[in-house]
């Protein structure tokens, strides 16, 4: 979805590959801030000078340096640039962790409480004195009044007002987080642990401020094209609707890019789809009682092995569509480079895990293509040696992975049954979810998990 | 009476900044500028180059006229005054 945070982020990445491009980036680094937000421009912050500071940690962040291990405020853009060993795609060279927080950038939002409003016309029934359940609520001078010492922030009286004069103000990164990963630290900023993170991307979606950052690799990327890297773009099945124009025209867009060639992850999924179902077969020969979750979602994944590791033998050992995909390209060149393109935070950290060079987001691969005056409408379709199959490019909507299972078993086995469920979005809702189809206590055996409501189209870094 | 030109870049810039909510400007048209107007998708204009990239997304009337920062609203408010000749 667009607005100020995402126009400024894709503002900056396309002003990236043009100077990189010039061959002026290093140069053009520091004078970025000041170009945006000229003296007695219009601010977004207190002041243009606040603007251009957090202007600089956003571009540090673009350059996949982690703003929390600032040591040095002196230090200028150009000097990370110059430091820095770009491409290789090693280990060394990849971001540890895919998010930042800039603490600068944060509001320190006050927690969250449920209020009173003067909306509030002190009416006779008083519905919300009626529902708390807490009693924390009272009329004085005829308003409401909630008494913090007692509110459970149930949200009773809210939904009750018919004067809608009850809120619930909110911190948007600890709401948006499904593990508590994210809070506040002693300064009233916002500080992510990552040993409690599963890197699902939500806090960085939802922080109105933008204070939340992903690490690029954008950088990385153009710098392997310079210098000769067989790069090959593997595009999520996600990629649909996401550019204006068909897939093919997209992995056209990319092959005109730079990429040395060019392929649908979705080719992937089908390997996925195949041992994933001949997986779950197995199991449930060997115990009709058990159940298997999927392994496609990366921040799933994170969420089981990080908060729930009584599950982690349930977890499906078939390999993600993006490590098929991999296993593909190195089957036909042991040399190229896998260049994941996609709508995920998580996948980051799967990549890193998985020896998968790169990853770039559907934005950063955007504003490459803009940098380059690359229009996907106007290119030729690429010329795929076979359109994936549709299931597989149904991978990226929740029910996807379940339907691709249930398909491919009952072409093996006539009459199959499955007993699936989906979760469609981790939130902490839906964790407990889990925690009752893992119990027992909601009979299931086949538990399909996206962290992504409505499944990776609609993933924290998606365009549309 | 010549039609309105009305065109909405959609390079891949101004599409990453925008223009993707222009996309579906015809079925906003209002009733009295239906039949008026000629919107076209073009491929990049060069604006977000020769004018600024934070103008983006950007959307050219008959030929000449250039806004930038377009959104729905902004450009069909200007194609009613285009219509009504009040500009």
């Amino acid at each position: 979805m667009l607005n100020g945070s995402t126009f400024i982020r894709r503002e900056l990445m396309i002003r990236i590959v043009r100077a990189f491009d010039d061959g002026t980036l290093e140069t053009e680094l520091d004078k970025i801030p000041v170009k945006l937000r000229p003296k007695n421009s219009i601010s977004s912050r207190c002041c243009v000078y606040h603007d251009r500071a957090i202007l600089k940690y956003r571009l540090m962040a673009l350059l996949g340096v982690s703003v929390e291990d600032e040591t040095d405020e002196t230090k200028a853009l150009s000097a990370y640039y110059a430091e820095k060993a770009w491409g290789g795609g090693t280990n060394e060279t990849k971001p540890k962790t895919p998010l930042s927080v800039c603490g600068p950038a944060c509001s320190g939002c006050p927690d969250a409480k449920v209020v009173s409003t003067p909306n509030c016309r002190g009416c006779f029934a008083r519905p919300c004195v009626y529902n708390c359940p807490k009693k924390a609520i009272s009329i004085v001078g005829g308003q409401s009044v909630i008494d913090q010492s007692l509110c459970i922030k149930c949200g009773k009286c809210i939904t009750a007002c018919p004067y809608h004069a009850i809120v619930k103000t909110s911190v948007p990164c600890e709401e948006a987080c499904p593990v508590g990963a994210i809070r506040k630290n002693e300064h009233g900023v916002a500080e992510i642990d990552f040993a409690r993170c599963i890197f699902c991307g939500k806090c960085f979606a939802a922080c109105p401020f933008a204070a939340v950052m992903e690490r690029s690799q954008l950088v990385d990327v153009l710098a392997a094209m310079k210098r000769g890297e067989k790069l090959v773009a593997m595009i999520a099945p996600a990629a649909e609707k996401q550019f204006p124009g068909k897939i093919e025209q997209l992995l056209a867009a990319c092959a005109k890019a730079g990429f040395k060639d060019v392929m649908e992850v979705a080719l992937g999924a089908e390997k996925t789809t195949e041992h994933e179902t001949a997986e779950f077969i197995e199991r449930m020969e060997k115990d009709q009682k058990t159940f298997m979750t999927t392994s496609c979602c990366p921040a799933w994944v994170n969420l089981v092995g990080k908060h729930m590791p009584d599950l982690i033998d349930h977890v499906s050992l078939t390999p993600s569509p993006m490590i098929y995909a991999r296993e593909l390209v190195k089957a036909k060149d042991p040399d190229a480079k896998t260049v994941f393109i996609g709508p995920c935070v998580a996948k980051r950290s799967e990549a890193r895990r998985k020896d998968v060079d790169y990853v770039l987001s559907f934005e950063e691969l955007g504003a490459i293509l803009a940098g380059r005056k690359i229009d996907v409408i106007a290119c030729e379709p690429w010329p795929v040696e076979r359109p994936a199959n549709p299931t597989a490019r149904n991978y990226a909507r929740s029910c996807g992975v379940t339907d691709a299972v249930l398909d491919e078993a009952t072409s093996k086995i006539p009459g199959f049954k499955l007993n699936a469920k989906q979760i469609n979005g981790i939130d902490r809702k839906t964790c407990t979810m889990v925690k009752l189809h893992a119990s027992g206590k909601i009979p299931v055996n086949f538990l399909e998990v996206m962290a992504c409501p409505g499944g990776c189209q609609n993933g924290p870094c998606s365009l549309s | 009476m010549d039609k309105i030109k009305v065109e909405v870049c959609c390079g891949t810039a101004c599409y990453l900044l925008g223009a993707a909510n222009l996309m579906s400007l015809e079925d906003m048209l209002p009733e009295n500028c239906r039949g008026r107007v000629e919107v076209e998708a073009k491929t990049c204009l060069e604006l977000c180059e020769k004018e600024n990239l934070g103008g983006a997304p950007y959307v050219r009337f008959n030929d000449t006229e250039i806004m930038a920062q377009a959104t729905p609203e902004k450009v069909l408010a200007r194609i009613s005054e285009l219509v009504e000749g009040v500009a």
